[in-house]
């Protein structure tokens, strides 16, 4: 009950910079001579018919599951004071080698996706070894290097697909992609799903994956709150030489901590791949989920539930982008009220700190002095 | 000058409540102008809160302030030192990386339009270390000072800024007794020069020989002012905790003939200059407490680390029982049963942003039940950490309450009872009593006689004599890194131990030789 309480007073701040976000856009709409009720309107538009309604929450899902596995994998860094700004690498190079093994192999069904899903982890986690290595033994800034690694990913896995994963079927004036992976590996979509909900079918499949990102978020958050490792990432974050004084390692941590982080990212490109993409082309990848993640990670105060919400805000905004543009608005709108959500949950978020600690000694004035007193006259 | 008549301080009705705790309720308290006014009172008596009030840090709920006579209000620090008022803190706040002058200056930086001016800066601390014989070296690099330069540089820095009345929360605390006199000393010049100081120290002996009066606090209020001369240190502490203090038993010899710790030939070399520590050779058995005295810097952090496998040695072994655990990680150390209570509680010990309970963790969190391998169980942490309260008398509202939320003492008590309710073949506890009250300080010492009667082996470092004469059963001398006496703690006085800190005194009985020959 107290810890119900605690949440919805947690969440209030949110939402007052929720509010202050929205009108905040507002006033910059009008600024360039638009009208932000019209664009308040789209942005809660989820079209006329059941069939787009359908769509749109589709879209939302598919666009929230990467999401929130992103700031999942960003936050576990956060944690420890670490700034993995490189699980756009990790991700992008996770799905090109996830696709060609995937493409690769054929397995009854849900072995072949845990193959698939294993791999993609593995491939996201050696990645993110590398800054990790070079943290522990040179010294060398995380944020630096993952930000090189990225750049390295976007060549590394443009070479992996017209080299050793090329889909060899392919003419030679078609981009390069890898294989198509057997139906055995592809993730079944939730399209059935919203029809058995009375909803109209979708169009466009919906990616099943977003059951497996809850799952994951779940063991997260356990793993977190209830695991040594969860302890000693706090521990490390919170005062990293005291940790070290009471035996744990800083640079075990730091890798631990990387390892996991690029793990998670691997998963990032996997909704898609497993879903409706089906094999890796460089042109229809969709990219920049490492860089939001670090948002999402922000706003969702690197807590599971939270970057879940925060995921949630985020694809809801992105899938209003379209609607905003036949509205007149351009979808860069989309992305500035994605910043000032974040900004104004930050600046909010420590207000509220500050009034609650306040609050908390005025709470105390008012009640009788009671543990003192006592004592006093003992 | 102003006026002699008022006092420069008076602070009437001064009451500070924090959820659960009411931190001072109705104190008084009126400092003169050229006197050193000590404040004295228990562990969360409420000392450093109402420092801090005076300080502008923290508004008081009820009460008043002047300032020669006049009703001031401090909404922060910046209005106390425009009023003249300055703190040096009970932790240190000073940058490690900056030099002394970039400490002194930081936050109260000298322009002459928008650049820095530096070179007027520096003559005004020169002006400031000679005028008070505080003996500043500006371009230092502050991390490569000892506590004691530190407390120099935190004083000068107070002085820099204006500051007539100087509030200093347990600068003693810190230092050894050679230390102690140097910065009696520099009171003394501030008194004559007219300057106030408030201090606050747990070792009345020193607070009746340096204040020219003391004020008791006893559970935040206000219980009297007494003039040292007329009051023995036993009536203070009396006053202190408002009933008769027990007299420490004395106790006979529990040491076993079982070597649980044994270090032999421990060197650790520095990257230039004289080795760390070199050729440190001793042994500790089951139900023996063996003492390191010695100056700050002196190599026994190193010896601390080394023995709890936080830094590699280059020579020598460390062995538990009969483990050689050279090679083991901290970590396989604490999991063997070696207690450890670090010598910097905010930096080593605590995790100053998270309630006790996982505070309760930090060091045995691989530790069953509430601990473990894999998984640990905040519920039995918040139990564990609750008897912990109980039993070290730890005030705090409970396991929720945040390490910083409590005071000083309270969280080396915490700390203790953290190391010593696990069941230890070894503790290595440096400074175990720093910061925390005479009651307190007796009971730590009979909580470290217990155990060692239960067959526990201690290394103890300590800066004060008193606690190494008292609890040692073997007492080592370490100067510039290495062993240079063993003495029987029985028979040695302070005054022959000092000797021997300082160098000035060898077991060859050499006066003045660098590195005497170690015997033993
Ligand atoms: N920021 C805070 N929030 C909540 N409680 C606090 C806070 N600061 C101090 N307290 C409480 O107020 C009381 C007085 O603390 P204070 O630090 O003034 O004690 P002290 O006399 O300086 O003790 P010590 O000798 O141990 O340093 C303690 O019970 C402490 O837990
Ligand atoms: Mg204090």
């Amino acid at each position: 009950m107290t810890r119900l309480l605690g949440w919805v007073r947690g969440l209030a701040p949110t939402l007052v910079a929720l509010v202050m976000a929205l009108l905040i856009t507002g006033v910059f709409i009008l600024i360039i001579g638009e009208d932000p009720l019209a664009a308040l309107g789209a942005l809660f538009d989820f079209g006329d018919s059941p069939t787009a309604q359908a769509n749109s929450i589709g879209v939302w899902i598919n666009r929230a599951t990467p999401l929130f596995l992103a700031g999942l994998a960003v936050s576990i860094c956060f944690r420890m004071g670490l700034f993995n700004i490189g699980v756009e690498g990790q991700y992008r190079m996770a799905t090109v080698v996830a696709a060609g093994v995937g493409a690769a192999i054929v397995l009854p069904a849900p072995l072949h996706i845990l193959v698939i899903v294993v791999v993609a982890m593995a491939a996201g986690a050696a990645y993110a070894a590398i800054p990790a290595v070079l943290k522990t033994t040179r010294g060398v800034s995380e944020v630096i290097s993952t930000i090189m690694l990225n750049s390295i990913a976007v060549g590394l896995a443009a070479w992996l697909v017209r080299s050793p994963f090329a889909d060899p079927d392919l003419g030679s004036g078609e981009t390069a992609a890898t294989r198509e992976i057997d139906e055995s590996g592809q993730f079944p979509g939730l399209n059935d799903l919203f029809g058995a909900l009375g909803l109209e079918e979708p169009r466009r499949p919906v990616h099943g994956f977003v059951v497996v990102a809850i799952v994951v978020g779940v063991i997260i958050a356990v793993v977190l709150s209830r695991s040594r490792f969860g302890f000693e990432l706090r521990a490390s974050g919170l005062n990293a030489m005291a940790a070290a004084a009471n035996g744990i390692s800083s640079r075990a941590m730091v890798i631990k901590a990387m390892l996991l982080s690029g793990a998670l990212a691997g998963l990032v490109g996997l909704p898609d791949l497993l879903g409706s993409a089906h094999r890796f082309q460089s042109d229809s990848f969709v990219a920049g989920y490492g860089f939001t993640g670090i948002a999402v990670a922000l706003l969702g105060r690197n807590r599971p539930g939270g970057i879940a919400l925060a995921a949630l805000l985020f694809a809801f905004l992105d899938r209003a982008g379209p609607r905003l543009q036949s509205e007149g608005i351009p979808p860069a709108a989309v992305t500035i009220m994605q910043g000032i959500v974040v900004l104004s949950v930050l600046i909010v978020d420590e207000v509220a700190r500050r009034r609650l600690r306040r609050r908390e000694e005025r709470r105390a004035r008012a009640e009788d002095p009671t543990t003192r007193s006592e004592e006093v006259a003992s | 000058m102003t006026e002699n008549s008022a006092p420069v301080i008076e602070l009437a009705g001064i009451t500070k409540r924090f959820p659960g705790v009411v931190a001072n309720s109705d104190v008084h308290l009126e400092v003169r102008h050229g006197e050193v006014h000590a404040v004295v009172g228990e562990n969360g008596a409420g000392k450093s809160t109402l420092m801090k009030i005076l300080y502008g840090m923290y508004q008081p709920d009820e009460g008043s302030i002047s300032v020669d006579g006049r009703a001031v209000e401090f909404g922060n620090p910046k209005d106390a030192i425009a009023a003249g008022i300055g703190m040096v803190h009970q932790h240190f706040m000073l940058a490690d990386n900056f030099t002394v002058l970039e400490n002194i200056v930081l936050g109260a930086e000298p322009t002459t339009g928008l650049r820095l001016d530096f070179r007027a800066a520096r003559r005004k601390i020169t002006e400031i270390s000679d005028r008070y014989g505080l003996g500043l070296r500006p371009d230092r690099l502050v991390e490569e000072l000892s506590v004691a330069d530190r407390q120099r540089i935190e004083i000068a820095k107070v002085l820099y800024r204006g500051a007539r009345v100087l509030i200093l929360d347990e600068p003693t605390a810190v230092l050894v007794p050679q230390e102690v006199d140097a910065l009696f000393a520099n009171l003394a010049e501030l008194r004559s020069a007219g300057l106030s100081v408030i201090f606050i120290s747990h070792k009345l002996d020193e607070v009746r020989q340096v204040a020219d009066r003391i004020t008791v606090i006893r559970r935040g209020s206000t219980v009297a002012t007494v003039e040292p001369r007329a009051t023995t240190s036993r009536e203070l502490a009396e006053l202190m905790v408002g009933s008769e203090l027990p007299t420490p038993e004395t106790t006979e010899s529990t040491v076993t003939d079982v070597v649980e710790l044994a270090v032999a030939g421990l060197g650790i070399s520095a990257d230039d200059g004289p080795s760390l520590l070199s050729d440190i050779t001793f042994d500790v058995r089951q139900g023996e407490i063996v003492g390191f005295a010695g100056v700050e810097g002196n190599g026994q952090s190193e010896l601390v680390e080394a023995i709890m496998g936080l830094r590699k040695p280059d020579t020598g072994t460390v062995v538990l029982g009969a483990d050689d655990m050279t090679l083991w990680p901290a970590q396989d150390r604490r999991a063997a049963g070696i207690g450890f209570i670090p010598e910097d509680r905010h930096r080593q010990a605590l995790l100053l942003d998270a309630p006790l309970w996982e505070n309760r963790l930090l060091g045995w969190h691989v530790k069953p039940p509430a601990g473990g391998r894999y998984w640990i169980s905040p519920r039995l942490a918040r139990q564990e950490a609750a008897a912990i309260m109980a039993d070290y008398d730890v005030r705090a509202p409970g396991p929720e309450t945040l390490a910083d939320a409590l005071s000083g003492g309270n969280q080396q008590k915490f700390v203790i009872g953290r190391e010593m309710s696990t069941k230890l073949r070894v503790l290595v506890a440096a400074h175990p009593t720093r910061g925390v009250d005479v009651g307190a300080q007796a009971a730590i010492w009979d909580r470290l006689r217990e155990a060692r009667a239960a067959g526990l082996a201690t290394v103890l470092v300590s800066a004060d004599l008193e606690e190494l004469l008292g609890l040692s059963d073997t007492l080592y001398v370490l100067f510039r890194g290495r062993i240079v006496a063993k003495l029987d703690p029985s028979e040695v006085t302070p005054k022959v131990l000092g000797g021997y800190m300082t160098g000035a005194v060898t077991q060859d009985g050499e006066v003045g030789a660098q590195d005497g020959e170690v015997e033993g």
